[in-house]
């Protein structure tokens, strides 16, 4: 295999070295290296970051495959910096058995975009009653670690402290979609202000926040970790802080669109800024921020969920919730979190990769970029500005809420196990 | 020019006193033997109803009929709705009819604004009733029935609702006239109290531009007007309140807690009326209950927003607002005039 070398690269933001790519393999870092008989590529300034790694993404496959595949999704996330990905359980059929998270595991490595890493759903069928099997998941060869019944929440204590339990056995983790069922039933849009103007049923961020609560308790209690999926509350990050404070085992992760945009966009009606949990306040918005900065939330997570345009163009109450992220989540981070100094690049590749990694236990991702590490990489043009334009994604889908938004930086550059899947913005 | 009537909240103090002006004009023509006009000759109106909601579409037929539209009646029920057409191809498929305007009475919020400003049909919209969102007209014939039964027919002209008390009463978390009222009463002016148990008002509504109380006993001495929201008895099941005899007690209005009331103030009942719930047959009945005069009303009213919106003669609401952008400059959709 031939060897490149990424010339005068800020790595993890700091100052320009060069990285030399044998194989698989990173081989060197340093100054001045040789570019003699190996392909260069100019990064002059831009940032060079570990491969970033989304611990919550839908792929569709199998059985939404008009929305998304694990070709499209994958190559999506290459377009987005993403070098493994983990692909939320609720497909159709549900991925509940060995079989399935094994194919969806296999689609992913003949593909060769990204790593798929698949998530096994808590319950049979998501249905929140009986525990699938767990075990069999895990010793699959998707060999599965993180178990989520994401878009329902396991709602039922006894159920959601078992899955705890048992997934302490082998290293497992249990990611909560916190979402309290009968204070949110029929519930459109965030419950404040804006939704008494709207008329829209409210979706209180208590359903979200007493759900966490019991969970971070119920994992003290068990001796277990737990992971919370996209935290959207101010109320959500002080419980979540707490638990840390005592000791619990909890991780967090927030998505970039609550990150930034906030309820009163709802006011458009317009169904694209749709999304469970759903857009909340400034006050929100503001928390979470301060929260991914002090390490109170760990990662950033896409929640990346594409629909078919047929599902956004029409009333609101009739639209599906979800938005598409994967190839605009670095861009959302950078202008949130970066541009306003909150997080330094050497943060960001924390929250986006070496600490998703670590929580899903993704081998050779999350890595330094260091010799001898396998060289999954990100290349970023951090001065790059331009509006979003979802004709260009390489998601099936379109329901972006950024259409026409200015937004930071966009990656050039990305590289699985040493093969460039991105180069100049182009998927290889 | 405004092309749409989505929300009261979209209207100015002028444009809703022109709206008023221009009824008491159409009122008029319900008084000649002949109450007809030819004003919308070859215009062609859609009464385009995915709720049921027979007095709102009569009400509507009969105001285009006086203005002589060509009127489609359109109900999802048995049509091609039912077997899951979407709103934009419905609207599409009767916009390609030729329509002039669309009314629309829809169960999800949003509904029509969605159709006036997704790109998806060329016609005026107006609002019929969205979920439990806006229902302006129904706001623009109760504040007409007000300012003729405070102010005067005539006095009332030119004129708006500065300093009257108003109290709307029952259900407001699932009324979409109760926030068109009070968007409207405060654009004219008046001072709105609600009153309603604490489970039945939005949890956002300490940001609305009214007063709050949980006690009607206190309040009717200080009323002008008295609006009675229809409780429907399937709210208890949901916890809403205990029982419908409970509600009555608390919150109905009945004879003696009319007697309260000022010598000149008036009940209102937007209908259909829950006898025996929220207001007790001896109310419904008297004189100052102006329940059907508000129905003979809201033809006027309708007759007036029609013949603005498609007649010609410029309204100057502000334009449909624009979705908030983000974080810094956000627009708030109801603006205080």
């Amino acid at each position: 295999m031939s060897k490149t070398l990424i010339r005068g690269a800020k790595v993890l933001g700091g100052e320009p070295q060069d990285v030399l790519i044998d194989g698989e393999t990173i081989e060197a870092v340093g100054t001045g290296l040789t570019d003699e008989g190996v392909e260069v590529v100019e990064a002059d300034g831009k940032v060079l970051l570990p491969g970033l790694v989304d611990l919550h993404t839908h792929l569709r496959e199998p059985g939404r495959e008009d929305s998304e595949t694990v070709l499209t999704g994958t190559r999506a996330a290459a377009r987005g910096g993403y070098t493994a990905v983990f692909a939320m359980a609720n497909t159709f059929p549900v991925a509940d058995t060995a079989g399935v998270v094994e194919q969806v595991w296999r689609l992913g490595r003949e593909h060769g975009y990204c790593d798929v890493q698949p998530i096994g759903a808590v319950t049979v069928g998501l249905e929140g009653r009986k525990l699938a099997e767990l075990g069999a998941m895990h010793e699959s060869a998707a060999g599965v670690t993180v178990f989520s019944d994401d878009g329902k929440c396991v709602d039922d204590a006894v159920i959601m402290r078992r899955a705890l339990e048992y997934v302490k056995a082998f290293g497992g983790v249990i990611a909560q979609h916190a979402q309290e069922p009968r204070l949110t039933e029929g519930a459109q849009m965030n419950e404040g202000v804006v939704s008494s103007e709207l008329g829209l049923r409210g979706w209180p961020a208590v359903a979200e926040e007493s759900i966490i609560a019991r969970d971070v308790l119920l994992a003290e209690h068990v001796g277990s970790r737990v992971h919370i999926c996209h935290l959207s509350t101010a109320g959500s990050v002080e419980i979540v802080r707490w638990a840390k404070s005592r000791g619990i085992d909890v991780t967090a992760e927030v998505t970039p669109h609550h990150l930034l945009l906030t309820d009163e966009l709802v006011r458009s009606y317009n169904p694209v800024y749709k999304v469970n949990p759903p857009l909340r306040t400034e006050r929100d918005v503001m928390a979470l921020r301060e929260a991914l900065a002090d390490g109170t939330i760990d990662i950033v997570a896409t929640d990346h969920a594409p629909h078919p345009h047929e599902d956004k163009d029409c009333e609101w109450a009739a639209a599906a919730m979800g938005m598409v992220g994967l190839e605009t989540a670095l861009s959302v981070v950078q202008q949130t979190m970066v541009d306003t100094g909150l997080l330094d690049w050497a943060g960001v590749a924390d929250r986006m990769s070496f600490t998703p990694a670590r929580i899903g236990r993704a081998g050779g991702h999350g890595r330094p970029v260091s010799a001898g590490e396998p060289a999954n990489l990100t290349l970023v043009d951090t001065a790059y500005r331009g509006q979003v334009d979802p004709a260009g994604f390489a998601s099936r889908s379109r329901n972006t809420p950024y259409e026409g938004r200015e937004l930071p930086g966009r990656v050039t550059h990305t590289w699985l196990r040493g093969t460039a899947t991105l180069v100049d913005g182009k998927l290889a | 020019m405004q092309r749409h009537l989505i929300s009261a909240a979209d209207l100015t103090r002028d444009d809703a006193v022109l709206i008023l002006d221009t009824a008491e004009e159409m009122a008029r023509v319900a008084d000649r033997p002949i109450k007809k006009l030819p004003t919308l000759r070859g215009r062609t109106v859609v009464n385009l109803f995915f709720e049921d909601s027979t007095r709102t579409r009569i009400s509507f037929e009969a105001a285009e009929k006086r203005l002589s539209a060509d009127v489609i009646n359109f109900t999802a029920k048995g049509s091609s709705v039912s077997k899951g057409e979407s709103l934009k191809d419905t609207a599409q498929t009767l916009e390609a009819m030729g329509v002039d305007a669309v009314v629309i009475r829809h169960g999800a919020s949003g509904a029509p604004y969605r159709l006036a400003t997704s790109g998806w049909i060329d016609a005026a919209v107006i609002n019929a009733g969205d979920g439990t969102h806006q229902h302006p007209t129904q706001a623009l014939l109760d504040a007409f029935t007000m300012r003729r039964r405070l102010v005067g027919r005539d006095t009332g002209l030119g004129r708006d609702l500065a300093g009257k008390r108003i109290t709307i009463v029952g259900d407001v978390l699932h009324s979409r006239v109760a926030r068109s009222n009070v968007e409207l009463l405060h654009t004219l002016g008046a001072d709105v109290t609600l009153v309603a148990p604490p489970t039945l008002l939005p949890v956002g509504v300490p940001s609305w531009p009214c007063e709050i109380s949980y006690d009607l006993d206190s309040t009717l001495p200080k009323s002008d007007a008295v609006m009675m929201l229809r409780v429907q008895r399937e709210r208890m099941n949901a916890a809403f309140f205990p029982t419908e005899r409970e509600y009555a007690r608390r919150y109905g209005l009945d004879a003696d807690r009319m007697a309260k009331m000022p010598e000149h103030a008036i009940v209102m009942h937007p209908g259909p009326m829950v006898r025996g719930m929220e207001i007790t047959a001896e109310v419904a009945d008297s004189p100052r209950c102006t329940a059907v005069e508000q129905v003979s009303n809201g033809v006027s009213i309708r007759m007036a927003v029609l013949y603005l919106l498609l007649g010609g003669a410029a309204f100057d609401a502000k334009a449909a607002p624009e979705a908030a952008n983000g974080l810094v400059d956000t627009h708030p959709r109801t603006e205080e005039k």
